[in-house]
């Protein structure tokens, strides 16, 4: 379990999945399209009515941010199940919990970092502005690696069962609804002038929790689906 | 020394095998055999911690492997009937990136080397593994054997799909890992050409 080790394998896994992500960019720009899409819906049903936009676009946001998240999770682990690169991994002499991390890292380069990149945009489309625009993407970036996070234990967990996709949600959903409150909630308290910092603290505490358990739980959904 | 005592495997209703004890002593090779469906696989999935035995124990070097965890993983290299290959890598970064997270020395000639030695030409290094044939997959996988420095090699049918060429590369490299002190543990139904003193035949009955 020494140190240099375990970097190694950390990048090693990391980089591993940012290859196959460039080798299958179809899918990485499959979810950041779905993201774009949703979010241009909204202005189209609702009108273009800037007052309306701007008190829905925190949750509209953080709802397709959501659910751009939600597509990708499938991605995680079934292809490493399906090809035994994941029993290897289960094998690797650094703990699991620690590869992890790795593998959602890697996950939330791909699909979470995208989305944040792409919120300004998007923040735009619905009227946000200075302060509220930055507070949305501040909110996005300590939010989807909470996303993440907590998508991977549902990711690991459904594993080898079949119409998983639709499971995967239902376990998911509720546990990102604290995310979606406290990340939607900075952006609305920032546009009614009293400033997104209390959500935002919430935020920073939910994904310190997230990053403290869930590659704990994840590491023994693993082992379970492997058995 | 690898030890397995008393276990027992239960998959669903069925009992696949009970009470089994076998040691396997440096410089030997235990050959599992027996139909399909006997335990092999679950046999060599215990001894590598992916399944929990219903009874018994599995011992290294006289500990509990449940206890050692990413201790014996340092041991042992494990080649399923998986072949654990992404198939939108090429060989060369397979084996690389395989090598950097298991944490086994491998530099661009090391990778290119073992490449070769289990019989791929240089001209299939940079394809995309999804365009190789099973049996060329399988010798990428196999490749790792070249690359491990491991004590312990725990293999699931590692011949399936190979030609004669790669099943003697491959019985060349297991016989060099035996020379050297190291174990081996392979689910196979073909003989293995080893010299018989260092072949020990479990045959499970199911």
């Amino acid at each position: 379990m020494n140190q240099p080790g375990m970097w190694d394998a950390l990048r090693g896994i990391v980089r591993r999945d940012l290859l196959l992500a460039m080798r299958r960019r179809s899918d990485v720009a499959m979810s950041v399209f779905f993201l774009v899409i949703v979010a241009s819906l909204f202005p189209l049903g609702v009108g273009p009515e800037p007052a309306v936009l701007r008190t829905i676009a925190a949750g509209v946001l953080w709802v397709a941010a959501l659910l751009a998240c939600l597509l990708s999770l499938g991605r995680v682990f079934t292809a490493d199940y399906l090809d035994g690169v994941l029993e290897q991994m289960l094998l690797i002499a650094q703990p699991l919990p620690v590869l992890v991390v790795g593998k959602v890292f890697a996950h939330w380069l791909i699909s979470g970092l995208p989305v944040v990149l792409l919120s300004p945009l998007l923040g735009l489309q619905f009227g946000l502005s200075g302060e509220p625009l930055g507070v949305l993407v501040l909110s996005l970036l300590l939010g989807t690696p909470t996303l993440s996070m907590i998508g991977a234990i549902g990711a690991a967990l459904v594993l080898g069962v079949r119409g998983s996709g639709l499971l995967v949600a239902l376990l998911v959903l509720p546990l990102y609804v604290p995310v979606l409150i406290f990340g939607a909630g900075a952006v609305t308290s920032s546009l009614a002038g009293v400033g997104g910092e209390a959500n935002l603290s919430l935020l920073g505490a939910c994904l310190a929790l997230s990053l403290f358990f869930a590659p704990w739980a994840t590491a023994a959904a693993l082992r379970i689906a492997l058995e | 020394m690898l030890q397995a005592v008393a276990l027992s495997c239960t998959r669903g209703e069925r009992r696949l095998f009970s009470d089994l004890t076998v040691t396997v002593i440096p410089g030997t090779l235990l050959a599992v055999v027996g139909e399909n469906g006997s335990g092999k696989t679950s046999l060599l999935r215990m001894l590598c911690t992916l399944l929990s035995p219903e009874a018994g124990t599995i011992l290294w070097k006289g500990q509990d492997i449940r206890q050692l965890k990413e201790q014996y993983y340092a041991q042992l290299t494990y080649i399923g009937h998986l072949n654990g290959v992404k198939d939108d890598l090429t060989p060369v970064e397979n084996l690389t990136v395989a090598a950097s997270v298991t944490g086994d020395r491998s530099s661009a000639e090391m990778v290119q080397e073992a490449l070769e030695q289990v019989g791929l030409k240089r001209g299939v290094h940079r394809l995309p593994t999804r365009v190789l044939s099973q049996g060329q997959k399988r010798r990428v996988a196999l490749a790792r054997l070249w690359l491990s420095t491991r004590p312990l090699w725990l293999l699931d049918e590692p011949f399936t799909s190979l030609d004669t060429a790669a099943t003697g590369y491959v019985t060349g490299r297991l016989r060099s890992h035996l020379q050297q002190g190291g174990l081996a543990v392979v689910v196979t139904h073909q003989e293995v050409a080893l010299p018989p003193e260092t072949v020990q035949r479990l045959r499970l009955t199911g």
